[in-house]
């Protein structure tokens, strides 16, 4: 006969920073294979890059602010920072590209601030949005899924996805002559550049959209990366879902009003960098805002401007600009929505103030 | 009088370095430094400005009437700059496209506004030309400095296009740092200048409180050579803390 022999103070040991971050960085392996799968070793490859180059600025800056290093570099923060950068970033990014991005995001965006928990900007964002203006063509230069386009999966083996990653892209692209193209637009691009094709008639003529399914996937595997995160309670269902929730109403709006201009919201909520973003850079504990209002307030700000960048901007897509600005609003939202606490009166708000008027 | 110029040097190059410690004149530190050339040749033209306004304000601040001060700095200070700005059209017209608005926009720089009321108004004018000079050369420095690191950052290269100022002779003063340079367009970007004023500041700072630290090192060291220890009580070391 067994006794229930757990008594009252249910204590449970604080959650450590190592621990969450452990956890997402867990989450984030469906979407590295989904990328791997169907992009090829490119994304495995810079992650690990990143992942090297992230640990060794993190440790020389802490060496350098005379901190205890082996401390911090445990918390996992850089090796997070640095495989979100990996998977935003396209797959043949050469190498100096994720260096100068990781670098950014480490050395400039957080240790200068003052390390973890100081930054105000999202450093995976910073270090994207960086070499994504310092470089333009190497970080448009996305291919199109191999497994869908018909090839056979290993078509740019590893060897040869390390050569192009490292010495550089049109020197290998003389020695791969088997290969006639492998960079291609995505589809935020291809419905951004429509020369004067409605939005149906680039869904039956691009190649690009036939192939959309591999982006879809890619999407998916991030979206219950990201279930997996809610369910262990690493952060509430307030951003992500008011991401979604929002984009997917105002594309609708005005997909509703114009289905041949506007895209649908399918392809905005599963294509670009919606689903990373709803759920890996939206809910950075640090940047962005805290209370729960506060977070439906700054998630529905990040989709309201990744739309109008997306339909009206330079830039196909715009998860980095759009988190950026609302990082730079968190404070002021947070001032804003402080949530009433136990036994103290609700706030005073505007210049009602009930207590001059009794 | 000579302590006074070598506490002017003092202050124009460093501890009161108008760019770096003051951040008087901002807008067109950060808009021209993506190059040599042109924060050199910017550098230049503040510097005669300065040293025209400071002249002038000096000479004239026993005539000029308090209360309406500001406006006749201004008046002295709009008339130099246009003469610069023709003179800059008529000697070096491509550089003047390039700067374009940041020639006229030297009447707003606070440095020479800052200058004029601060200084050129108490002074005698030797002194007063010695501050507008040593302040535009820090001023100047400052421009270089941030235009050859953007310039090799963003461009690989060194001293590029300097014959728009010098003529002919610096046709061959490019230096390329980096062949096949991709170029990083962030350094020449507004937020290039902005991030490599801000590491300027601190390559300052740092320097400033290494000295500092060593000084105060220096100090305890005098303390504890100059003053014996109590006698009768040898044990005992000063307690210096």
């Amino acid at each position: 006969m067994a006794f229930i022999n757990i008594s009252s103070p249910h204590v449970q040991r604080p959650t450590k920073t190592a621990d969450i971050m452990r956890l997402v960085i867990i989450a984030t392996i469906p979407g590295l294979i989904a990328m791997t799968f169907f992009f090829g070793w490119g994304t495995l490859i810079n992650t690990l890059l990143a992942i090297v180059v992230a640990l060794a600025c993190e440790a020389a800056c802490i060496k350098l602010r005379k901190r205890p290093v082996m401390f911090f570099l445990k918390d996992h923060s850089a090796m997070l920072t640095a495989i979100l950068l990996a998977l935003a970033l396209p797959p043949f990014a050469p190498w100096w590209v994720t260096v100068t991005a990781v670098f950014v995001a480490i050395v400039l965006a957080k240790q200068l601030y003052g390390g973890l928990g100081q930054n105000p900007f999202n450093p995976a964002m910073v270090g994207y949005a960086l070499v994504l203006i310092s470089f333009p063509v190497e970080m448009t230069r996305w291919t199109s899924p191999f497994e869908l386009s018909g090839n056979a999966w290993n078509v740019l083996g590893f060897s040869d996805t390390l050569q192009v990653i490292f010495l550089g892209w049109s020197e290998t692209i003389q020695t791969l002559a088997h290969i006639d193209s492998y960079s291609g637009a995505t589809p935020l691009d291809t419905l951004k550049h429509r020369n004067g094709l409605t939005t149906e008639e680039i869904w039956q003529s691009s190649t690009v959209m036939a192939n959309v399914g591999a982006w879809y996937a890619v999407s998916l595997c991030y979206f219950v990366g990201g279930i997996f995160l809610i369910y262990r309670k690493i952060f509430t269902w307030h951003a992500p879902i008011t991401l979604l929730v929002t984009l997917a109403l105002i594309s609708s709006l005005f997909f509703a009003i114009d289905p041949d201009s506007y895209a649908d919201p399918l392809i905005h909520l599963t294509t670009g960098a919606t689903m990373l973003g709803a759920f890996f850079i939206v809910t950075d504990p640090v940047s962005s805002a805290t209370s729960n209002k506060g977070k439906i307030i700054f998630a529905a700000g990040i989709a309201i401007l990744v739309y109008c960048v997306r339909t009206w901007g330079n830039y196909p897509d715009a998860m980095a600009f759009a988190v950026m600005l609302m990082n730079l609003c968190a404070p002021f939202i947070d001032q804003y929505t402080q949530p009433r606490s136990y036994g103290h009166k609700q706030a005073k708000k505007g210049s009602y103030n009930p207590e001059k008027q009794s | 009088m000579s302590v006074e110029y070598k506490e002017l040097t003092l202050n124009g190059l460093w501890k009161n370095n108008p760019a770096i410690v003051q951040l008087l004149g901002l807008c067109p530190l950060l808009a021209v430094t993506a190059s040599v050339v042109n924060a050199l040749s910017l550098g230049i033209a503040s510097i005669l400005v300065l040293i025209g306004s400071n002249f002038a304000v000096s000479l004239f601040r026993s005539f000029i009437p308090k209360a309406v001060r500001l406006p006749i700095y201004v008046m002295i200070i709009a008339a130099l700059v246009t003469s610069i700005e023709l003179a800059m059209q008529a000697l070096t017209y491509e550089l003047y496209l390039i700067l374009g608005i940041f020639i006229p926009l030297i009447v707003t720089n606070c440095i020479i506004m800052g200058r004029a009321e601060a200084f050129a108004a108490k002074n005698s004018v030797a002194a007063s030309l010695y501050d507008g000079f040593i302040m535009g050369l820090g001023f100047t420095i400052v421009l270089v400095l941030l235009g050859a690191i953007r310039e090799i950052l963003g461009a690989g290269t060194l001293f590029a296009d300097m014959h728009l100022l010098f003529g002919e002779i610096a046709n061959n003063w490019k230096i390329v740092i980096f062949d096949d340079y991709v170029g990083f367009l962030f350094a020449i970007l507004p937020p290039g200048a902005f991030v490599g004023l801000g590491l300027l500041i601190a390559l300052k700072n740092l320097i400033d409180q290494s000295n500092a630290n060593r000084k105060a090192h220096m100090q305890v060291i005098n303390i504890t050579e100059l003053e014996p220890l109590p006698s009768g009580n040898n044990s005992k070391p000063l307690d210096l803390t």
